[in-house]
C-alpha cells in the first residue's frame, strides 16, 4: 500500500510539473504583454530585455486615452456589448419557441436554423455587407450589431435546456392566469440561469472582441471598436511596442478577469451541451 | 382567445428567425447569384452595371495563381495545424483530468486563456514576440546559439510561424470538451481495469481513448471546418506575405472582396471554399461508418 501510495505521489509531481511548464508557456504572451506595457518605451527595446521593468510606469496606459481616442473605442466597444446581450434574448426566446410551443412547420423551421451554422462567415459575409449597404446602413452602429444578435448556436443550446423545463409547470402557471410573457420572463429565465449565465458570458467575450464586422461597416473613427482602435494604433505607432502592449493589455485583462471569476460556468456549459 | 395564443410562438422566435433570415438566408442566395456575374463597386451605385458572365468567375479562379497558392497554403496550415491542434488539447485534458483542486482549476483557466483573447492583441503581442531583431523569442534562442530567425519575413518559416500561433489559440475550447467527456466517463470503467492489474498505458490506450471516440471526432470535424477558414491569423499578422506565402482561401476572398471589390469574384472563391469544406466533412463522416463497423 505504501509502495502505490508512493508511486501515485511520484507521478502527482510529474503531471504537476509537465502542468505547470505548459503553462508557463502558454503564459509566456500574457507575461511579456503585462511586464512591457508598463516599461518607458527606452526600455522596451534594451537587450537583454528586462522582465520585471526597471522604471515601471503608467505612461502608456495614460498615453492610450490622450494620443489615441481611446475612451471612444471603450465607449463603442459597451454599445456592442450590450446590444448584443438584447440578442441574447432574442436568442433565448427563439430555443424557448422551438422547445415549448406547437406550430405548423417547426421542426423544419428548426432545421433551417440549425443549417444555417454551416454556411461559412466568408460566404455571407459579402452580400451582408451589400445587404446593409442597399439598406443604408453602412458606417453606421446599427449596421455593425444587427448582423451579429442571431447566434444559431446559441438558439440550439437555448433550446436543449429549456426542453427539459417541466410542461407541468408552464401548465399551471397558465391556469393560474400568467400570460406568456410573463411565463417567460419570471418562471423560465429563473429556471435557466445556468444556461443564460455560459451564453452571457461568452457573448460578453464576443461582443468585446468584435473586430472584423467594425472594420469593415465602419468609416468614421467615432464608430471604431476597441479592437479596431488598437490595430490602428498598431500601424500608427509601428515601433512603440509598450504603447502597443498598453493597447493590449487594456483588451485583454477585463477578459481574464471576468473569466476567471465565471470560468466554472463555461466548463459546466460545455457538460451540460452534451458534448460527450 | 385561440387565435391570439397561436400567434405566440412566432413572437418568441420572430426577432431571432428574422434576422437569421436576413443576414444567414438570402446572404446564401445573393452570394450564389453574383458568383455569376462580375458584380463591383461599379454594379454596387448602379445595378443596371452588373453583367451575367456565367462561369467566368469560377474557370478564373482556377487560373488564378494566387487563388492556387491560396489553397496550397491553407492545406498547409491544416495538414499541420489540425493534428496538432487535437493532440495537444488532448494531452492537456488528459493531464487536467488527473486530479481535482484549485491547482487544477487555475491551469484550466490558463489554458483557456488564450482562446478568449482578442485577435488584434494577439497580433500584437505576437508580432513584438516575432519581432527579428527585439523579439523574446529570438532573444531566448541566442542562448541556445541559435541565429536570428525571421519568423515572419519568410514565406514556409511564416507559415509555420501562424500555425503555432493558431495552435496556441485554438487548444482552449477543445481542451474543454475533451475535459467534459474525460469527466463524463464511468468511474467504474477504471476501477475494473485497476483490479485486472492494468497499467497506466493500457489504461490510456484501450479504455480512456476508445470512449473519447465521440468526442474526438466532433472535435476533428469542427477544427478541420475551423481551420479550412483560416482567416484570421494571417490577416493580422501578416496580411498574406511575404510574397503571398501566407494567404489563405478565406483571405483571399476577403481581399477581393474589400480590398478590390470584386463581389462576383470574391462570391466564386466563397463558394469553392464551401464546397471543399464539405466535401472535406463528408469524407470525414464516410470514414467515420466504416470505422464503427468494426
Amino acid at each position: 500500500m505504501a509502495a502505490t501510495k508512493n508511486k501515485s505521489k511520484v507521478e502527482k509531481t510529474i503531471v504537476l510539473s509537465i502542468m505547470l511548464i505548459g503553462g508557463i508557456l502558454v503564459s509566456i504572451p500574457f507575461i511579456w504583454m503585462i511586464s512591457s506595457s508598463f516599461k518607458p518605451e527606452s526600455e522596451v527595446l534594451a537587450i537583454p530585455p528586462t522582465i520585471i521593468p526597471d522604471n515601471p510606469t503608467i505612461e502608456n496606459y495614460i498615453n492610450l486615452f490622450t494620443n489615441m481616442n481611446f475612451a471612444v473605442y471603450l465607449r463603442n466597444t459597451i454599445i456592442i456589448v450590450l446590444f448584443s446581450f438584447l440578442g441574447l434574448l432574442f436568442n433565448a426566446m427563439a430555443g424557448y419557441g422551438f422547445a415549448k410551443y406547437d406550430f405548423n412547420g417547426k421542426e423544419k423551421l428548426f432545421y433551417v436554423v440549425l443549417a444555417t451554422m454551416m454556411i461559412p462567415g466568408q460566404v455571407t459575409m459579402i452580400p451582408v455587407y451589400l445587404i446593409l449597404n442597399y439598406m443604408g446602413l453602412t458606417n453606421t452602429m446599427a449596421g455593425i450589431i444587427l448582423p451579429g444578435l442571431a447566434v444559431a448556436f446559441s438558439i440550439f443550446l437555448f433550446r436543449q435546456f429549456m426542453t427539459t423545463i417541466p410542461n407541468d409547470l408552464l401548465e399551471a402557471a397558465r391556469l393560474d392566469g400568467a400570460g406568456e410573457f410573463f411565463i417567460f420572463f419570471r418562471l423560465v429565465m429563473p429556471i435557466a440561469k445556468p444556461i443564460f449565465a455560459v451564453q452571457g458570458i461568452l457573448t460578453f467575450i464576443a461582443g468585446w472582441n468584435s473586430f472584423l464586422w467594425p472594420l469593415i461597416i465602419a468609416n468614421d473613427e467615432s464608430l471604431y471598436t476597441l479592437s479596431v482602435g488598437l490595430s490602428l494604433l498598431q500601424g500608427q505607432y509601428a515601433n512603440n511596442y509598450a504603447l502597443q502592449m498598453a493597447g493590449a493589455a487594456f483588451m485583454v485583462v477585463p477578459i481574464i478577469i471576468i473569466f476567471a471569476f465565471f470560468q466554472k460556468y463555461i466548463v459546466e456549459g460545455f457538460t451540460m451541451s452534451g458534448l460527450k | 382567445m385561440k387565435p391570439f395564443k397561436k400567434r405566440h410562438p412566432f413572437l418568441f422566435i420572430g426577432p431571432a428567425v428574422a434576422l437569421l433570415t436576413l443576414f444567414s438566408l438570402i446572404p446564401i442566395v445573393v452570394a450564389f447569384v453574383i458568383s455569376f456575374t462580375d458584380m463591383n463597386l461599379k454594379g454596387l451605385a448602379d445595378w443596371s452595371a452588373i453583367g451575367f458572365v456565367g462561369l467566368e468567375n469560377y474557370k478564373e479562379l482556377f487560373s488564378d495563381s494566387t487563388f492556387l497558392k491560396s489553397i496550397f497554403n491553407t492545406f498547409f496550415y491544416v495538414i499541420i495545424g489540425v493534428p496538432l491542434v487535437i493532440i495537444c488539447s488532448l494531452s492537456v485534458a488528459l493531464l487536467l483530468n488527473y486530479g481535482t483542486g484549485k491547482i487544477f482549476n487555475t491551469f484550466r483557466a490558463v489554458y483557456y486563456m488564450p482562446s478568449i483573447t482578442n485577435i488584434i492583441a494577439v497580433a500584437v503581442i505576437w508580432g513584438y514576440l516575432y519581432n527579428t531583431e527585439y523579439g523574446l523569442f529570438n532573444y531566448l534562442l541566442s542562448f541556445l546559439s541559435v541565429e536570428n530567425i525571421p519568423w515572419l519575413e519568410e514565406p514556409t518559416i511564416a507559415k509555420i510561424s501562424l500555425i503555432i500561433l493558431a495552435v496556441w489559440k485554438g487548444i482552449g475550447i477543445n481542451m474543454i470538451i475533451f475535459l467534459a467527456a474525460l469527466q463524463g466517463i464511468p468511474k467504474s470503467y477504471y476501477e475494473a481495469a485497476e483490479m485486472d492489474g492494468a497499467n497506466r498505458f493500457q489504461v490510456l490506450f484501450q479504455i480512456t481513448l476508445p470512449l473519447l471516440r465521440y468526442a474526438t471526432f466532433f472535435v476533428t470535424v469542427t477544427t478541420l471546418i475551423g481551420w479550412m477558414q483560416f482567416f484570421e491569423e494571417p490577416f493580422v499578422m501578416t496580411d498574406g506575405g511575404p510574397l503571398d506565402g501566407t494567404i489563405s482561401v478565406a483571405l483571399f476572398i476577403y481581399e477581393e472582396g474589400f480590398r478590390f471589390s470584386e463581389f462576383g469574384y470574391a462570391a466564386a472563391g466563397s463558394f469553392v471554399l464551401f464546397a471543399m469544406i464539405i466535401l472535406v466533412t463528408m469524407i470525414q463522416f464516410k470514414f467515420r461508418k466504416t470505422d464503427t463497423e468494426y
